[in-house]
């Protein structure tokens, strides 16, 4: 019996035939942690006896959720961070640099790595074919001090994507409907191995959406095989050196297959207060929004930042509503002013926050009021999320996004397109 | 992880109580002053939890507990404002594992028959729940032996520190 993209990796970095339901000792290519995970992690790594890190160079610390710090507290907790980077000589992003799991796409994963951040959304660079996901910090510390974790080899939901998506639909629509076909929980413990036709061609910023969303279905990993887009994104970014064949055997065992025509999707928008309460955009097109947020980990690139800034060229947003669009990391600000689209995107009255998670989690720089509607981009709309319980979060893509901006209400993007 | 038999009240939580409602990421300036962090524990799902609960009590919910983030943070505030042990329909895959590497018990079983208030009484060596205030009795699926013997020295971190390394 053949293997899935799970059982290969974990097998090749455990040392043994890792089978679903065997649990094994895996080596750990890269860990990480951002700043409000990263203190309690390194607290938890000084009581461990063994004080030195397993591989400083694979070991990076991100500044990226409160960033600037908004707060005193949090800017001590960010020296105390800068602190331990000189003290092992581990890697560090410094406020300013962008996402961690953008910045991981960009400059640290390899296809067939395993890669554990504290951080649930480590999942993203399942996109590269890379086995990632998030742990707490003492998993996370533990794994620094002694470059390895331990895991239960999960079973894998195959999920096929043939076709085409029309226009103004993506991959943001496709990782919506299948959280909400799925259920929050209902790849929990599980592998996602995507395939298909449409998964062939699908450019890299989608798959990295898709991906950063596995854990909203409670996956442990999202993965892609390695192919031509792989190689292509890592020569680009200068890694082509850092490519590797990752695929699923033709025989492998998979627990169910879920089959999804492309064509077939619409844009998706998931409501509050859970991401699995699914429904069309055209169906919510009486709800008022009173901010729109483009960027975070799931979509903050210089392609969402194409696509909103060619929505919005020419035209002013709604009177109503503010628009707030952050880049995910400094590669993506830059080419994205290079191009012109942060320039159009200003025009047209939006708001551009520095590289980072922004209000995301509800910490700073966008918290709602009481009753406040907010069309997101990003991968969580729980209750409190963006700093108020009283506060409402829908999801949605990027194209969606932007025309709701123009509109002042939630709208299907082929409305404005 | 202490004594095998613990004795508390229930209180009771619905289903996909997210990391988000268990500790909100508004107060992430806090994360260093645990105590002051576990003041707000439960806060958007019951803002008189922290007031109400006293040592040994439970929480109760539904499926999916602390899904979202992984902060470890989540199940540590809930093990300060006293909680001994979580039970639930099913756990997300990290706040389990985040549980117990904190050493605090997270108990699968059917918990539709257990209502806020109820007084439990749950022996972790039998694997067995009694809801004294219903009489009734329940069982929990029992955790696997390798986080049970994480669970059993006080959380990862003294199990490493004991061992000095993983083992299965």
């Amino acid at each position: 019996m053949g293997k899935t993209i799970s059982e290969k990796i974990l097998s090749s970095k455990s040392g043994s035939d890792a089978r679903a339901g065997d649990i094994v000792i895996s080596s750990v290519d890269l860990v990480f942690v951002q700043d409000t995970t990263g203190p309690l992690t390194i607290r938890q790594f000084k009581l461990g006896k063994k004080q030195t890190l397993a591989s400083p160079s694979r070991t990076a610390l991100f500044i990226d959720h409160a960033s600037p710090s908004p707060s005193r507290q949090l800017s001590n907790d960010h020296t105390f961070i800068r602190e331990f980077a000189s003290e092992t000589g581990c890697l560090l992003f410094d406020a300013g640099c962008g996402v961690c799991h953008q910045i991981v796409a960009e400059k640290l994963a390899r296809p067939g790595d395993v890669i554990v951040g504290a951080d649930s959304h480590t999942v993203t660079a399942g996109a590269l074919g890379a086995f990632a996901t998030g742990m707490g910090s003492s998993d996370v510390a533990v794994a620094m001090s002694l470059g390895k974790t331990w895991f239960r080899v999960p079973e894998t939901i195959r999920i096929e994507v043939t076709g085409k998506f029309c226009r103004g639909v993506g991959a943001k629509d496709l990782i919506l409907h299948l959280i909400g076909l799925m259920g929050a929980d209902g790849a929990t413990y599980k592998a996602l191995e995507f395939t298909g036709n449409a998964v062939d061609s699908m450019p890299m910023w989608q798959r990295l959406t898709v991906s950063n969303m596995a854990i909203e279905a409670g996956a442990k990993v999202g993965l892609f095989p390695s192919d031509r887009i792989t190689r292509e994104y890592l020569k680009k970014q200068g890694r082509g050196n850092d490519y590797a064949a990752v695929a699923a055997d033709s025989d492998a065992a998979y627990e169910r297959t879920i089959k999804v025509e492309a064509s077939s999707l619409e844009p998706t928008v998931a409501r509050p207060h859970t991401v699995d309460n699914t429904a069309t955009a055209k169906s919510l097109s009486d709800i008022k929004v009173n901010q729109v947020f483009i960027g975070t980990c799931t979509n903050g690139r210089l392609e969402d930042m194409a696509e909103a800034s060619s929505m919005l060229k020419h035209k002013k947003i709604h009177a109503g509503v503010r628009l707030i669009v952050c880049p995910a990391s400094r590669q993506i600000y830059s080419d994205a002013i290079k191009a012109g689209f942060i320039q159009t995107i200003i025009e047209a009255g939006g708001i551009i926050l520095p590289p980072g998670c922004a209000g995301c989690l509800g910490l700073h720089q966008g918290a709602l009021g009481d009753n406040e509607i907010c069309l997101s981009t990003a991968n969580r709309n729980f209750k409190g999320r963006m700093g108020n319980p009283e506060g409402l979060i829908y999801l949605a893509s990027t194209a969606t996004a932007a025309a709701s901006a123009l509109t002042g209400r939630i709208t299907d993007p082929r409305e404005v397109l | 992880m202490g004594p095998t038999t613990v004795k508390g009240r229930a209180f009771k939580f619905g289903n996909d109580i997210s990391t988000d409602l268990i500790i909100a990421g508004k107060y992430a300036h806090l994360r260093s002053n645990l105590p002051e962090l576990a003041k707000h524990a439960m806060e958007d799902a019951n803002p008189d939890f922290v007031k109400l609960v006293k040592p040994g009590d439970f929480i109760v919910a539904g499926s999916n507990f602390g899904l979202g983030s992984s902060r470890e943070h989540a199940p540590l505030v809930i093990k300060m404002a006293g909680v001994s042990a979580i039970l639930a329909k099913s756990f997300a895959r990290i706040f389990f594992r985040n549980a117990i590497n904190q050493g605090l018990p997270a108990l699968i079983c059917p918990t539709d028959g257990i209502a806020d208030g109820d007084n439990l009484e749950i022996s972790l060596d039998e694997g067995i729940i009694r809801n004294v205030t219903r009489n009734e009795t329940y069982k929990f699926t029992r955790i696997p032996p390798a986080m049970l013997n994480i669970l059993n020295e006080g959380g990862l971190i003294p199990y490493i520190n004991k061992h000095g390394d993983l083992k299965l």
